[in-house]
């Protein structure tokens, strides 16, 4: 019979957080950021980075670029528009899979995204936020934030089944 | 224009998403930025897999202590990116140069190589925090690249 107390993935140096802590880690790490400017920074990476994703923006004019997709305003339009849903997640984060209901059957039914783009977007979300915040986005804070994209993402592709 | 012959060039190599001239040259001029801040970055990577991805613990379980400032974490992730550093020098041939390392982890490690992705992303994240300014779009997606060809040359001989 395996012995759980030396259950390795819960071992720590210290306790685990509460779940109010998460919650107060995750307020905290989304108070720091400007959507206005994260939003487009994370949204114009996506492109860049994964240039496939590019097929949801027809309509956006040039994305031929880095310079380009940087300096386009339907991009960072838009950009702040996803950064702005996340806002929703955090400000109820007890009920985030009801909350993301009705956007996750517009993605999935009327724009056909492939869910596997929202973890795409939570990981260089992440990676641009760290980049801001540096050092201070701690291990401990990352794993936590990364947590709650986590459910963010699982959310958004709820309804695709 | 740009796009199509992009698609055409990517038609004309035999493996996905492979390593062009211009990524590894990108590669190889951060990887001398960062150089001499490797072990540290290495060090910081891991520690972050492994706290924000316990699963990865599991491989650890013969480790006393995990957190992310402890003597072995921070010795590991330094070996760990002494690696990658010198793959920076092998993107020509990196089935070829990872060959003995791939043996090691599909035979004597037996790490899933999922797990390969996930330390990516946390090499990622360490990066944007300690080059937030050179760690470019541009520079991104190379460094993204070059990691996941590495990762699938790490997979190379597991079956």
């Amino acid at each position: 019979m395996p012995d759980f107390d030396d259950n390795i993935c819960q071992q720590r140096t210290t306790a685990p957080p509460s779940q109010d802590a998460e919650k107060s880690t995750i307020s905290a790490v989304w108070g720091r950021v400007d959507i206005n400017e994260v939003g487009p920074l994370a949204l114009g990476r996506v492109l860049i980075v994964y240039p496939w994703t590019q097929r949801y923006f027809g309509s956006f004019g040039d994305v031929s670029t880095p310079a380009a997709i940087m300096g386009n305003p339907k991009v960072a339009a838009h950009g702040k528009v996803v950064c702005g849903a996340l806002d929703n997640a955090v400000k109820n984060m007890g009920n985030i899979l009801a909350t993301y209901k009705s956007l996750s059957e517009t993605h999935a039914n009327k724009l056909f995204v492939d869910p596997d783009n929202f973890r795409v977007l939570a990981d260089v979300l992440t990676i641009v936020i760290a980049a801001k915040f540096g050092a201070s986005f701690t291990p401990e804070i990352q794993a936590t934030w990364q947590k709650f994209m986590k459910v963010v993402v699982a959310a958004m592709g709820s309804r695709y089944f | 224009m740009s796009s199509a012959l992009r698609l055409w060039e990517g038609q004309s190599k035999r493996s996905k998403m492979s390593l062009t001239v211009k990524d590894k040259s990108v590669v190889k001029a951060f990887w001398g930025k960062i150089s001499g801040k490797a072990d540290v970055v290495g060090a910081e990577a891991f520690g972050r897999m492994l706290t924000a991805y316990p699963q990865t613990k599991t491989y650890f379980s013969h480790w006393a202590d995990l957190s992310p400032g402890s003597g072995p974490v921070k010795n590991h992730g330094g070996i760990i990116m002494g690696a990658i550093g010198k793959a920076v020098g092998l993107m020509d041939d990196l089935v070829g140069g990872m060959s003995a390392l791939s043996d090691r982890h599909a035979f004597n490690l037996r790490v899933d190589p999922g797990n390969f992705k996930i330390l990516s992303h946390n090499i990622l994240v360490t990066l944007a925090i300690h080059f937030p300014s050179e760690f470019t779009p541009e520079v991104h997606i190379a460094v993204d690249k070059f990691l996941a060809a590495l990762s699938a040359a790490l997979a190379d001989k597991y079956r």
